[in-house]
């Protein structure tokens, strides 16, 4: 089963931290003919190449009344591209084993291929089709919109869709932060075929592309590879700008009566800047709340020690132009307000003394040492070294992750956990929790 | 939207994929040996990255649970946290967290397994740990009876907030006339109520010995020095005199064709779910479980399946449309199809879409293409499976927890590729029988009870 805040979070919330692999892993800035950068992983252990790139602007570009837009433009590249139909394209994929996908989040379109070296080529021409020529054929683009639309109206009765949903609504009204990256089932009527083209021409180019390479290949040759996909694109991409917006509604509770026998609740407020320079710190403090699996409080005190809950978490989320701290449980209806006062004091208690240097040591011990097994794949790697471009970390991060964490102090971590949980929380609950009612002001 | 296989497996804390049935390890030399208390162990070196994955697999699953105990090898599965003598509860986690360790633990049918992911010079750490739970566990009522709230809270979230697991509830239990299989891992929700603490006592000296275990430790590691951690840490825990062999109740051969629908209030779409009972890999005879997964791949998954392109792309009557195929337990198997339809389609109208194009395949058979291509992927799968040092563990924990050898594995992609066309017919039109299979309804419970339910 999904963890509970798996299902609420969206991409940003990769965990980015530490060292260990270093000694085990070289990262190569390489620039290609045509002048993309990309960073290169060279391994040779699998007879495999992973690619994984971002382009800047993801929902964030969908019009207002057009949300979904981004998203549905992902699903469309692989149905059809150049002279290829879907099926075609999809038989080419498939006769060559090739993993080609494409995921929307808010600020980013992050796609990845995967292929066996044999396949190289044949995989690198078909993402250059895909990125490049896409068809949007009509019959292809009323199959697919068909099926978001049925995943949108089971999203209708879904209390972890509508508890998420009504979250982001609430925190982020007229704000493309507050809309869901899947649309709704009006937009996704609305959107054309010219709409994707629309999105296509002003959100993939070179000039804010980030692409990490894993491989058995040599600095030229994955300049080469990169050139045969990207050389192509618009040198500018041409993007709405996206304004600074914090959470708000931050107090209140809002219930959504849905006919389920446990109630699901999403809980958050404001969070912090991947550039802050006390991220490091919010990062071990949140860790300790709510971050780790067995060993934070919230699970203590939640399931262990109560047994109101399966799962309960929350983690940091950032974007571009806002951050968040998001959480989630789900609990019989009986007992959705003891769990619900069980999450808030732990919060309040939390910024009012901060964590333990116990738990501070704890947390830094686990977050240093848990990073090797973030990078033990290939596509773990490719994913982690795009995600550190993003966050412009910097290419020697890895190295220096595990100094910034032994770098917080418990001063420090006091009093950030002040500052990132003094600001309260909006809370989402959809289900029939008894005796639990909407609460704090409305707009 | 084509999810095309499916096991059920119940995790501690969080996600574990399914244990995807593909890879050939060309690259490693992986060793298999057994110490002298019977506990099987598999290394599979992947020296990448400075990390282990260390995974104990015990041959018990919910299958063996006495009847009116459903749900009792998963509980027993979360009460393992809860401490031994020498490590009183929470403690492991602690120390796992300590080290910057992942951990967790699933049950299925078969099997349960715990695993912690953990710097390689580490290993030894959870070793010790691992066999002093396994047979050291102590429960108080303390611990256990809040767990029993978790457990059933897990079935809240996977079950009943969910309308599309309450129906494959329905059509395993309807699939199984005879055997466990037919019950949920989770439990049933009356029966997981009254589960005690004597009860989990009881299954887990029955079950939990090294000679009813199998360790796979895939990553950073070397065969002999895995050999020697194990002689000084699981060596040294004996040996079950009386594990029981796994003979459960068998079905009668199948002979109605079984159909059921489930109302529920939260149904916006419909949809359809079948599964026939087939032969896993352990009961098949030789080269039929490999046929039917690729018979799976050809019917069901991806865009170019006959599935999906009749249903979905060509007569345009369903949103989705796919087929899985299970080959990995000790008795017979599942294989599924399922699909949703578009709007204004009833489901009878996609039932008889789905079974003519399973018809068009038992009269037909396969093309030469479909089966190459499906075998090219399925092929690339066993490659790809290397990339991942945890993914190569459960692969090999699972296939043998449920009757396969090492052996059996390596030679998976040899035994793929020797797969004909005509096996693939002939497994169709031997096992896709409908009086072998029940197809469930899942529809919107309009009833004016239904609104009123609280």
């Amino acid at each position: 089963m999904r963890k509970l805040a798996g299902s609420i979070l969206c991409f940003a919330a990769v965990l980015i931290a530490g060292p260990h692999t270093a000694s085990a892993m070289t990262i190569e800035k390489i620039v290609s003919p045509a002048g993309i950068e990309a960073w290169l992983v060279r391994e040779k252990a699998v007879p495999l190449i992973t690619l994984n790139y971002a382009f800047h602007g993801g929902a964030t570009q969908d019009e207002a009344d057009k949300s979904g837009t981004a998203n549905l433009t992902a699903d469309m590249l692989d149905e059809g591209a150049g002279d290829l139909d879907g099926k075609a394209f999809h038989e080419r994929l498939e006769n060559h084993a090739i993993e080609m996908g494409f995921q929307v989040g808010r600020d980013y379109l992050h796609g990845s291929l995967r292929a066996l070296n044999e396949h190289r080529d044949e995989a690198f021409d078909l993402l250059r089709l895909a990125l490049t020529s896409p068809r949007f054929d009509a019959d292809a683009l009323e199959r697919v919109r068909g099926q978001e639309l049925a995943t949108l109206q089971r999203d209708t009765t879904n209390p972890n869709d509508l508890a998420s949903r009504r979250w982001w609504q609430t925190a982020f009204p007229d704000h493309p932060y507050g809309r869901e990256t899947k649309g709704t089932l009006e937009s996704m009527a609305r959107i054309s075929a010219d709409d994707l083209r629309t999105y296509v021409r002003r959100v993939f180019a070179r000039n804010e592309l980030k692409v990490s390479i894993v491989g058995d290949v040599d600095a030229k040759t994955a300049g080469e590879l990169i050139d045969r996909v990207f050389a192509k694109l618009p040198e500018k991409n041409d993007l709405k700008p996206v304004a600074n917006a914090t959470p708000s509604g931050l107090g209140r509770r809002i219930v959504i009566d849905v006919d389920v026998p446990q109630a699901v609740v999403t809980f958050g407020g404001q969070g912090i800047a991947r550039n802050d320079p006390d991220f490091m710190a919010a990062y071990i403090v949140n860790h300790i709340l709510g971050g780790g699996s067995f060993s934070s409080r919230l699970y203590r005190e939640v399931r262990e020690k109560r047994g109101l809950a399966y799962g309960v978490s929350d983690s940091l989320v950032w974007f571009k132009r806002a951050a968040v701290v998001l959480g989630g449980t789900a609990t019989r209806a009986d007992r959705t307000a003891d769990a619900l006062a069980v999450i808030e004091e732990e919060v309040k208690r939390m910024a009012k003394d901060g964590p333990t240097p116990d738990e501070l040591a704890a947390a830094k011990s686990f977050l240093k040492g848990s990073y090797a097994l973030t990078l033990d794949t290939s596509a773990k790697i490719g994913a982690q070294l795009t995600q550190i471009q993003i966050d412009n970390l910097g290419i020697d991060y890895i190295q220096r992750r595990g100094t910034l964490i032994d770098a917080v102090t418990i001063e420090d971590a006091r009093r950030v956990a002040r500052r990132l949980y003094s600001g309260g929380l909006l809370v989402t609950v959809a289900g029939r929790p008894k005796g639990l009612t909407s609460s704090g002001t409305t707009e | 939207m084509l999810a095309n296989k499916r096991v059920i497996v119940l995790a501690l804390v969080s996600a574990l994929s399914t244990p995807a049935l593909a890879a050939e390890p060309a690259g490693p030399e992986i060793a298999d040996f057994t110490l002298a208390n019977g506990l099987e162990l598999v290394v599979i070196p992947d020296h990448r990255a400075p990390v282990v994955t260390h995974m104990i697999w015990y041959k018990v699953g919910a299958a063996d649970e006495t009847p009116g105990k459903s749900g009792l090898a998963h509980f027993l599965e979360h009460l393992m946290f809860k401490g031994t003598a020498k490590n009183p509860t929470g403690k492991f986690s602690q120390v796992v967290a300590r080290i910057g360790g992942q951990e967790n633990a699933f049950t299925s049918q078969d099997y349960t397994g715990y695993f912690q992911r953990v710097p390689s010079d580490q290993l030894k750490t959870v070793m010790e740990f691992e066999a002093d739970r396994m047979t050291g566990l102590q429960l108080t009522d303390d611990v256990v009876l809040p767990e029993r709230n978790v457990i059933l809270e897990e079935q809240n979230q996977r079950v009943g907030n969910n309308p599309s697991a309450r129906l494959t509830e329905q059509v395993d239990a309807a699939l199984f006339l005879n055997h466990p299989y037919g019950k949920p891992v989770i439990g049933w929700r009356h029966e997981m109520e009254e589960l005690s603490r004597d009860d989990a006592i009881g299954f887990y000296r029955r079950f939990y010995a090294p000679n009813n275990a199998v360790v796979v430790i895939a990553g950073d590691i070397d065969p002999a020095q895995a050999r020697a951690l194990a002689e000084d840490t699981y060596g040294k825990v004996a040996r079950h005199g009386a594990i029981a062999p796994r003979i459960r109740p068998q079905e009668p051969p199948p002979v109605a064709v079984r159909s059921l629908t489930l109302a529920d209030p939260r149904v916006e779409i419909p949809s359809m779910q079948r599964e026939y009972l087939v032969p896993s890999f352990k009961t098949a005879k030789r080269g039929e479980s490999e046929a039917l997964e690729v018979l799976s791949h050809i019917l069901g998954s991806g865009s170019n399946s006959r599935l999906y392109r009749a249903l979905v792309v060509d007569k345009q009557v369903a949103v989705m449309a796919s087929a899985w195929y299970d080959s990995s337990a000790i008795d017979q198997s599942k294989f599924g199809v399922q699909g949703s339809p578009r709007p204004g389609v009833a489901l009878p109208q996609l039932e008889a879409e789905v079974d003519a194009v399973i018809a068009q395949v038992i009269a037909k058979g396969v093309t030469d293409e479909e089966l190459e291509r499906t075998k090219t992927r399925l092929i690339a799968d066993a490659v790809y499976a290397q990339d991942n040092q945890a993914s190569m563990a459960r692969w090999y924990g699972a296939s043998l927890t449920t009757g396969a050898t090492v052996n059996d594995v390596l030679h998976w992609p040899d035994r793929i590729r020797a797969v004909t066309a005509d096996q693939v017919r002939d497994a169709a039109r031997q096992w896709l029988d409908k009086r072998r299979s029940v197809t469930g309804y899942l529809i919107k419970d309009v009833s004016p009870q239904a609104e009123k339910r609280s």
